[in-house]
């Protein structure tokens, strides 16, 4: 099959493209520019590729870029910026849960799809929501914290406002 | 509490603003928002695609090498085979790195022409316009192997007759400790206890595959933009490409995760050679496959130990032989022969010490660099040695370890003198403490406890004459900027010497700029390995930073007519600490200074403790600067139907000296600490003749937020270490003690010791069973 032109709509900004169909959305991503969304196993092990399609938090290595036609994406650099941070980001900067911070990006996706639909996890639902993100850095207690302290923020500022582009919150 | 917590020696610390504190890392934010560039994440215009062709043979003459068809493919701008660049070597020379002055460093064909030794090892490099095609290419290279004979497994290697990988013998290194006279020792002792432990290979697995860009600028230098350890590899890479040393340019990344796999060299030779052929930019990214064959994994080992002691458990003597697989090539395998030697006795005060260490080399994996060193290695071997000592003798492990602990101005094996606080029963009983009340069996569970304790030197070995630099500068909005060549792996290496320029010159940490990593442009501090950042690079950053406030104080003391000495900084604010109701803003201060012409930066080396090697026939003399002492403690829930062993608690006790950062050092703390459970328990690198058969996250499992529970981070600070500000290291010594911990806590849930690691169920079940079936007899 030749290259074939979709529309990804991107943390807000649209794309049209022409890209083979063998292509996964990570790679489509990174090739425009998305490199916040990082690759380390191309395989779904290790969750470092995390987006948002269509609201749902996904591996974006095990999607072929053609299935994302039309979708809304949302990555981690979608969420904040450093100016005007997403409570999470603010969470992980401040309680340490960033090392190396290859894993983060996808981390803090995973996090924010579980704060979606349960804005005050415990911890087992924290450890469940990041289980298919590996962290060779942190032994992942801090990320623990930083997500139970962004929940708490986030629950005493009410409803979200923050990267509105293609989450649901 | 099974063992009572005395208090600590009283000490006082001094009052900082700054450091210590669990401040927001500078590069913390960048990475949280996905605005940090990573190696792969970089691309130029006109950029090549590169890949390695490597060896599907682990010992094999490569007879016929073919690559015409890939050369010819259209979009391929080169293809390099070692007959084409027949000088690249890959050489690294330590100077005395064994005491036997045999092969000492590595020296590696960066391209395999004529054999294979390992598979996985490079054979030809590609350059292609697309990765598309450069896989394509991949493809067209022809290539025949000769099989030749293959040895897999160290203790073969050493025999006569054996495959010789690293001729003559295939010894590699060689080192030996000689202290007292082990045999009147043993003839002292009580009992002699006998054991050989097994530690087996481990895998970074750092979630950043190897990657880099490079290109050739307008001056002609060969510009490597690359996630590294070690910027100071450009002096390697220009001997490998045949370029003068400063005609190589690395710009270091922030590394997504190191652990020592990115010590040595990885893309950086490969990506030289191939933009320097084609005079085009050049990126390469490993595949985590890759990762796996491409860089060098924890050393395995085959530990014995032979212990004699009294009745009281006072140890009289200690013989260790071990052995180590170095793989197909050196790489740093002699030095970490040495740290797993001088290690090898643990951190006791022991009169008699025999050690005989060998590297052999195979047509493994090779094996280097790993978080530790060849210390975990050592730490599993000596401290189940302890346990198996304490229960021979029917004494709480403990009290065993009590009677033997190294004390404040006890002497190593090798003779060095312990200068700082070593906390040893401090840390064991606070660790332990930690766990609180064993929780009890139920059923077939069995519930056991267990702690150990070790030493780990921070700072590189003397007779390297370690040295750093760090630049410090006030900008004349009151501002700070620090220029050094640290790489950052994510551990605050950076950011540690901000803190400590943000606290000598009294300004918020977010007033702090550092520029890093770039071997052109910011002054060389070395490596960041050896756990020694902190202490070099940090103690350069203070002697920069104090020389530039010791400038901005002789002005204020003028200003104040005061002593310099009556001064202080603090939150940009100048004041006279008996009066702080007079105060001048720092960025007035600045100003008058500059004025005046006065220098406001500070260009500082520190250097290590320089000595000479040790000696090569009894080990004797210094090898490192200090160590740090620390314990770690779990308790384990073990299913003796099905052999599933639970961490129920984990709790680590180091005394790190200062916390530069608080929540850094507990990141450190926790996360070497996982690292070593996965080490104990669950990582299994499988390889069979050479063959990794376990290439991805998949199948060499790490440990995921579900496998563990949280590790409880109990930082002590005796302000004793050499570090700035009395800090001593925490990125290595933190994975040390973690998996003969497990190892302790299982044995004291099933009353049986493994000797091997990981702990697997089958291993847990095959120690029951033959635990019946001695019972049985």
């Amino acid at each position: 099959m030749k290259p074939q032109m979709i529309t990804l709509h991107i943390n807000g900004r649209t794309h049209f493209v022409a890209l083979n169909p063998n292509l996964t959305l990570l790679v489509a991503l990174r090739d425009l520019g998305y490199t916040d969304v990082k690759c380390g196993c191309e395989k779904g092990d290790c969750g470092a590729c995390a987006v948002f399609l269509n609201g749902v938090a996904v591996n974006s290595c095990l999607v072929l870029a053609w299935q994302a036609d039309e979708a809304e994406i949302l990555t981690a650099a979608g969420l904040g910026t450093s100016e005007h941070p997403h409570p999470l980001q603010t969470a992980f900067s401040d309680a340490g849960a960033i090392q190396c911070g290859y894993c983060t990006p996808g981390m803090i996706i995973s996090a924010k799809s579980l704060l979606d639909h349960k804005p005050h996890p415990t911890e087992a639902e924290i450890r469940d929501a990041i289980s298919g993100n590996l962290c060779r850095c942190t032994g992942y207690a801090q990320i623990i914290q930083a997500v139970e302290s962004a929940a708490e923020k986030m629950a005493a500022e009410g409803p979200a406002v923050f990267g509105g582009a293609g989450g649901e919150g | 509490m099974k063992y009572q917590v005395k208090p600590l020696p009283p000490f006082n610390l001094p009052v900082l603003h700054t450091v210590g504190k669990p401040l927001r890392k500078v590069d913390a934010m960048g990475k949280a928002v996905g605005a940090t560039v990573y190696a792969g994440d970089y691309s130029m215009l006109q950029m090549l695609h590169g890949k390695v062709f490597r060896s599907k043979q682990s010992s094999a003459r490569i007879t016929r090498l073919d690559v015409s068809k890939a050369r010819a493919l259209p979009g391929v701008a080169c293809v390099i085979t070692g007959f084409d660049v027949p000088n690249a070597r890959l050489v690294s020379d330590m100077p005395g790195q064994t005491g036997q002055k045999q092969r000492a460093g590595s020296d590696v064909p960066v391209l395999a022409s004529e054999q294979v030794r390992f598979y996985g090892e490079p054979i030809a490099l590609i350059a292609a316009e697309t990765l598309e095609i450069a896989d394509k290419a991949m493809s067209l290279i022809e290539i025949d192997y000769e099989p030749l004979p293959g040895v897999y497994d160290p203790l073969e290697a050493m025999k006569p007759g054996a495959p010789v990988v690293t001729p003559p013998d295939n010894i590699v290194a060689r080192w030996k400790i000689r202290k007292g006279n082990v045999e009147s020792g043993f003839e002292q002792a009580d009992l002699i206890v006998e054991n050989t432990f097994r530690v087996p290979y481990q895998e970074h697995a750092y979630l950043e595959p190897e990657a880099g860009v490079a290109w050739i600028d307008e001056r002609g230098v060969i510009t490597i933009r690359v996630s590294t350890q070690v910027i100071e590899h450009f002096r390697t890479i220009a001997r490998a490409v045949g370029v003068p040393q400063n005609k190589i340019r690395i710009l270091g990344t922030m590394v997504g995760g190191g652990f020592g796999g990115k010590e040595d060299i990885t893309t950086e030779i490969y990506l030289a050679l191939l933009t320097k052929h084609t005079a085009r930019p050049v990126k390469i990214v490993y595949t985590r496959e890759e990762s796996f064959l491409a860089h060098s994994k924890r050393h395995p080992y085959v530990i014995k130990h032979r212990t004699g002691v009294k009745k009281n458990g006072l140890i009289t003597a200690s013989k260790i032989e071990m052995i180590s697989d170095s793989g197909a090539y050196p790489y740093l395998s002699a030095y970490v022969l040495l740290y797993t030697t001088v290690m090898a006795p643990g951190p006791y005060r022991i009169d008699n010490v025999q050690v005989d260490a060998i590297s052999v080399a195979t047509n493994n994996p090779y094996t280097s660099a790993f978080r530790g060193f060849g210390g975990p290695q050592a730490c599993f071997a000596y401290e189940q040695q302890m346990d198996d000592i304490a229960r021979q003798l029917g004494l709480d492990p403990l009290e065993v370890r009590k009677v033997n602990y190294l004390r404040t101005g006890d002497c190593t094996a090798t003779g060095q003198v312990i200068e700082s606080a070593a906390w040893l029963e401090e840390t064991a009983t606070r660790a332990m403490a930690a766990l609180g009340e064993q929780t009890i069996d139920y059923g077939s569970v069995k519930i056991g406890q267990g702690f150990a304790s070790y030493f780990q030197s921070y700072g590189r070995i003397t007779w390297l004459h370690d040295t750093s630099q760090s630049w410090v500068g006030i900008e004349l909005d009151g501002t700070v900027t620090v220029r050094a060549g640290v790489p950052d792996l994510g551990a605050g290496q950076a950011n540690s010497l901000c803190q400590i320029a943000a606290e000598v010159l009294g300004v918020p940490l977010e007033r702090v700029t550092i520029y890093c990593t770039d071997s052109a442009l910011t002054p060389l501090s070395g490596t960041s390995t050896a756990t020694r950042q902190l202490y070099m690079s940090g103690n350069a950053t203070l002697t920069a930073a104090t020389t530039v406030r010791n400038v901005l104080l002789s002005r204020a003391s003028k200003h104040f007519e005061e002593d310099m000495e009556a001064l202080d900084i603090v939150d940009s604010k100048v004041f006279i600490k008996s009066d702080p109701s007079k105060t001048l803003d720092l960025v007035d201060l600045v100003r008058m200074c500059a004025s005046e012409g006065m220098h406001l930066s500070n260009l500082a080396l520190f250097k290590a403790p320089f000595t000479d090697p040790i000696n090569p026939e009894t080990g004797q003399g210094q090898v490192w600067p200090d160590f740090t002492f620390g314990s770690f403690a779990v308790e384990v829930a073990v299913d003796t139907e099905t052999g599933e062993v639970t961490i129920l608690k984990a709790a680590a006790c180091h005394d790190i000296g200062r916390a530069i950062n608080w929540a850094a050092a507990e990141g450190q703390i926790i996360g070497g600490g996982m690292q070593g459970l996965g080490y104990g328990l669950m990582e299994n690198l499988i390889v069979k003749e050479g063959v990794i058969k376990t290439p991805s996250l998949s199948e060499y499992l790490i440990p995921t937020s579900m496998d563990y529970p949280d590790i409880q981070a109990i930082i002590l600070e005796s302000g004793t270490g050499l570090g700035p500000f009395g800090a001593k290291g925490i990125g290595e010594p933190s994975v040390t003690p973690a998996a003969p911990a497990v190892a302790s806590a299982i044995a004291n849930a099933i009353g049986v010791s493994i000797p091997e690691i990981p702990i697997t169920p089958e291993k847990v079940l095959a120690a029951l069973d033959q635990a019946q079936a001695t019972v049985m007899k």
